[in-house]
C-alpha cells in the first residue's frame, strides 16, 4: 500500500514544475473557516477537478486564485515563483481566467460588453470601438453556442444556457494559462454540457491548465486527470483519477475517508490513514 | 457558415405597426411616451392659460410662445446639467443628496471671490477675473465631490449618509462664507454665463451664430446616422432599413431647426434696444430693428454637458464600468474594475457639475445667497428618475434625464403662469413624480 502511495506520488514529482501551487491557504469569514490550510496543484494541460459538498469550500479556494479574496494564510507559486495576488487584476495578469458559478454578468449590457468587461477594445481616439467588440463577440459565441443571436440584449434576458456560454467565452477568449470552471455546465443542457466537455479537452491539449469544480462524478472522471477532494474547508486528499474509483472518491466527499491510493491532505480522516 | 437572420432584432410576427416602427427605429418607447407627455402639459398650459387671458401662444394661451419657452429652457439649464451626474450616480446604486448645498457653497465662495477678492484687487470687470472664478469654483464643486465619494468608496459609509451630512455641512459652510448675506454684483462678463443682458452684452449668441449651429447639429446628426452605418456594414452587422435611416436623420434635423428657429424669434425687449441703438449709435430703419436672443449661455452649456456626458456614458471605457457596475458590482470588480475609484471619480464629476450649475444660477441672479440651490438636490433625482433612471442601478441615460429635468420645469413654470400658488406647486411636482414612477414601473413589467 505505502509504496502504490509512493509511487504515485512519484509520477507527480517527475512532470517538474506545477504551473500553480497554492501552499497551506486559509481564510476565514467571520469565525467560519471557509478554507483551512489548504494545498493544491496543477500541471501545465492537467486538469484537476475539485470536488466536495456545498460549503466544502471549493469556490473560496479558487476565489483565492482568481484574486476575488485575499488570503489570510498561505503561498501561491505560478511556475514555481511565489506571486501576489491581491485582486482580480493580478490574477488576469497572470494569466488566470475563471468561469465563477455565479457566471458573475454585468445584467444590464449585452454580451459583447461582458465578453470585454475590464479590458474594451478602443478605437485610436480611445473611445470604446464597439462594433469590433461585438464582431469578435460573434466569432467567439458562434464556436461555443451557434445558435446565439441576441447580441443587442442585456444578458439578463438570455438563457441560463446562453449566460453560461457567455461567461465561458469571456474566460477562454484572452489567451489563459490557467482557467478556473466552477461548476460551468450547471444551467446547461445535456447537449451543451457534452460540447464544454469537448472544449476542456481542446484547452487541455493547447497546454492550458483547469481547475475543474463540479457536482458531477461522472464529468470529473471523464475529464480530469487528477482530483482533490475538499470537506469542511480542509483537503481530505488528491489522487489521480485513474488510481481511484467512484464509491473511493465518494467516500472521501461524504466520510473524508482517503483511500490507499490517494495523498491525504489535513482533512483525512485520521483512522483511515 | 449557417443561414443567419440578418435583422437585428428579429421581427415577430404578431406585433404591429407601433411595435415594428419602435424596432426599426430603435427608439425607446419610453422616451416616445416621455416625448407625447412635454407634449401634452405643453399644450394642455397654453390652453388653459388662454382661458385666462388671451396671449400670442399657439392655442391662444401665453404658455407656447417663443419668450415663454426660450425662458422655459433657460430654466431648465441649471437642474439639466446636474442631472446628467446624477443619472450616473444613481446607476452605479448611489444617491447625491448634497448637490443643492454643494451648488449654494460654490456660489457664495465664487461670488466673495469676485465681490471681496479678485474685484478689489484686479479692478471690478477685469476680463480676467470671470474664468479665475468659475475655474476655482469647478475645482471647489469637483473637490467637494472627491471628497464624498472618498468617503463613500474607502471608508465604506452609505452614499445616502455621506450626502445627507453633506446637505447639512455645505448649507451651514455657505452661511458661515457670506453670514446671511446677499453678495452681489456679479462679474459682467460671468453673469453672461446666465444668459441675460449684461448692459448691452446678451447673454445669447443672436440670430446668425444660432443658424450655424443649428445647421451644424443637423450636419451631426446625419454624420452620425451615417457613420453608424458605415461602421456597421464593415462588420456585415444587420442595419436599420433605410427608411428608418431617413426616419430618424429628418426628425432630428426638424428638430434641431425647429428649436434653432424658437429660440431666433424671441427678441431684445425694446428698452435694450434703445439702449444699444444709443450705444452703438446704429441707424434705425422705420419699421424699427428686432434683435433676436439665439441660443442663451446657459443653455448651450446645457447642451454641451449633455452631450459631453452621454459621450462620457455611452462611448467611454469609464461610462461603461460605470454602468457594469451599476448592474452587478460584484461582476465589474471581478473583472478588474477599480470600483472604489470610479465612486470617487462619478461623485467628482458630480461636484463638477454642481459647480456649473451654481455659476448658471448666480449668474442668472446677478447675486448669490446661502439659502440658492436649497431643494435643488429634489429636483435633480426626480429629474432623473421621471427619465427613467432605475433606483436599483444599472439603468437610466442622460437626455432621458434631461428630458425629465425639462418635464418638472415645465410643469413649474406652466403653473407660475397661471397663478398658482408654490404650495400648490409644490404638491402636483411631488405627485406628477410619483405617478411617473408609477406609470413606468407599469410599463416596464408589460415590457418583461
Ligand atoms: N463571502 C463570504 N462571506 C461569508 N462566508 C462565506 C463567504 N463565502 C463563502 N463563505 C462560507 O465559506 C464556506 C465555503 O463556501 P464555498 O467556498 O462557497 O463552498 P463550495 O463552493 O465548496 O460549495 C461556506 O460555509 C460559506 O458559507
Ligand atoms: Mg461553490
Amino acid at each position: 500500500m505505502n509504496a502504490k502511495k509512493a509511487s504515485s506520488a512519484k509520477v507527480h514529482e517527475n512532470r517538474g514544475t506545477p504551473l500553480v501551487e497554492m501552499k497551506d491557504i486559509s481564510i476565514a469569514f467571520g469565525g467560519i473557516k471557509a478554507v483551512d490550510h489548504a494545498s493544491i496543484d496543477l500541471y501545465p494541460g492537467e486538469v484537476v477537478g475539485l470536488l466536495g459538498h456545498n460549503g466544502a469550500g471549493k469556490s473560496t479556494l479558487i476565489k483565492i486564485l482568481s484574486g476575488a479574496y485575499k488570503r489570510d494564510h498561505g503561498e501561491i507559486f505560478i511556475e514555481g515563483k511565489p506571486v501576489a495576488i491581491n485582486n482580480p487584476r493580478d490574477a488576469k495578469a497572470q494569466g488566470i481566467e475563471t468561469i465563477y458559478q455565479t457566471l458573475a454578468l454585468a445584467d444590464n449590457v449585452d454580451a459583447a460588453a461582458n465578453l470585454y468587461l475590464g479590458r474594451e477594445l478602443r478605437t485610436k481616439f480611445g473611445t470604446l470601438d464597439d462594433v469590433a467588440m461585438e464582431a469578435e463577440c460573434r466569432k467567439v459565441m458562434g464556436r461555443l453556442n451557434p445558435n446565439f443571436r441576441r447580441f443587442k440584449e442585456p444578458v439578463k434576458a438570455l438563457s441560463g444556457g446562453q449566460r453560461q456560454s457567455v461567461a465561458i467565452a469571456r474566460a477562454i477568449h484572452f489567451n489563459a494559462r490557467i482557467l478556473i470552471m466552477d461548476e460551468p455546465t450547471a444551467a446547461l443542457g445535456p447537449q451543451e454540457t457534452a460540447q464544454v466537455g469537448e472544449l476542456i479537452k481542446q484547452l487541455k491539449a493547447e497546454g492550458i491548465g483547469i481547475f475543474l469544480i463540479s457536482h458531477d462524478l461522472h464529468d470529473v472522471f471523464d475529464l480530469a486527470d487528477r482530483l482533490t477532494v475538499m470537506k469542511n474547508g480542509r483537503v481530505v486528499g488528491t489522487a489521480h483519477t485513474s488510481d481511484v474509483d467512484h464509491d473511493e472518491v465518494l467516500g472521501m466527499i461524504i466520510a473524508g475517508k482517503c483511500p490507499p491510493n490517494a495523498i491525504p491532505g489535513p482533512g483525512a480522516l485520521r483512522s483511515a490513514a | 457558415m449557417t443561414a443567419v437572420d440578418n435583422t437585428q432584432n428579429p421581427a415577430r410576427s404578431d406585433e404591429g405597426a407601433i411595435a415594428r416602427f419602435l424596432r426599426a427605429t430603435e427608439i425607446d418607447a419610453r422616451m416616445l411616451g416621455m416625448v407625447a407627455a412635454l407634449l401634452i402639459i405643453w399644450v394642455g398650459f397654453d390652453i388653459y392659460s388662454g382661458f385666462l387671458r388671451d396671449g400670442e401662444g399657439l392655442f391662444g394661451g401665453s404658455f407656447l410662445t417663443p419668450r415663454n419657452l426660450w425662458i422655459l429652457l433657460v430654466q431648465t439649464s441649471s437642474i439639466a446639467v446636474m442631472t446628467t451626474g446624477m443619472v450616473l450616480i444613481i446607476v452605479m446604486r448611489h444617491i447625491d443628496l448634497s448637490v443643492g448645498s454643494i451648488l449654494g457653497f460654490t456660489s457664495v465662495c465664487i461670488a466673495t471671490m469676485q465681490v471681496f477678492w479678485l474685484g478689489p484687487m484686479l479692478g471690478v470687470g477685469h476680463p480676467s477675473i470671470w474664468i479665475v472664478t468659475l475655474i476655482l469654483g469647478l475645482l471647489l464643486g469637483g473637490a467637494i465631490g472627491a471628497f464624498h465619494g472618498t468617503l463613500i468608496a474607502y471608508l465604506g459609509i452609505p452614499s445616502f449618509i455621506v450626502t445627507l451630512g453633506g446637505l447639512i455641512v455645505w448649507r451651514g459652510a455657505a452661511w458661515a462664507v457670506i453670514r446671511g448675506e446677499t453678495v452681489a454684483p456679479m462679474d459682467k462678463n460671468f453673469k453672461l454665463i446666465g444668459g441675460g443682458i449684461s448692459g448691452i452684452t446678451p447673454g445669447s449668441i443672436g440670430a446668425t451664430a444660432s443658424w450655424i449651429l443649428g445647421a451644424v447639429i443637423c450636419a451631426a446628426i446625419i454624420y452620425a446616422i451615417y457613420n453608424n452605418r458605415v461602421q456597421r456594414k464593415r462588420f456585415n452587422f444587420p442595419q436599420r432599413p433605410m427608411w428608418a435611416e431617413y426616419f430618424l436623420a429628418i426628425t432630428g434635423c426638424i428638430l434641431a431647426l425647429g428649436v434653432t428657429w424658437l429660440v431666433n424669434s424671441y427678441y431684445w425687449p425694446k428698452g435694450v434696444v434703445d439702449r444699444y441703438v444709443q450705444a452703438t449709435g446704429i441707424e434705425v430703419p422705420p419699421e424699427g430693428i428686432n434683435i433676436a436672443f439665439g441660443y442663451s449661455v446657459p443653455v448651450l452649456i446645457a447642451m454641451g454637458v449633455g452631450l459631453g456626458m452621454s459621450f462620457l456614458a455611452t462611448r467611454t471605457r469609464f461610462g461603461r464600468y460605470v454602468y457594469a457596475t451599476g448592474g452587478n458590482p460584484e461582476a465589474a470588480e471581478l473583472a478588474g474594475v477599480n470600483t472604489k475609484k470610479l465612486t470617487v471619480m462619478i461623485f467628482a464629476l458630480m461636484g463638477v457639475l454642481a459647480a456649473i450649475s451654481a455659476s448658471i444660477s448666480s449668474a442668472r441672479l446677478d447675486s448669490a445667497t446661502n439659502a440658492l440651490g436649497q431643494f435643488d438636490e429634489l429636483y435633480v433625482i426626480a429629474a432623473a428618475v421621471i427619465g427613467g433612471t432605475s433606483l436599483a442601478g444599472g439603468l437610466g441615460t442622460i437626455y432621458g434625464a434631461m428630458l425629465g429635468a425639462l418635464v418638472m420645469q415645465s410643469l413649474q413654470s406652466g403653473m407660475t403662469l397661471l397663478n398658482f400658488e408654490s404650495a400648490t406647486k409644490d404638491i402636483v411636482v411631488g405627485c406628477v413624480l410619483v405617478f411617473a414612477v408609477f406609470v413606468d414601473q407599469v410599463y416596464r413589467r408589460r415590457v418583461k
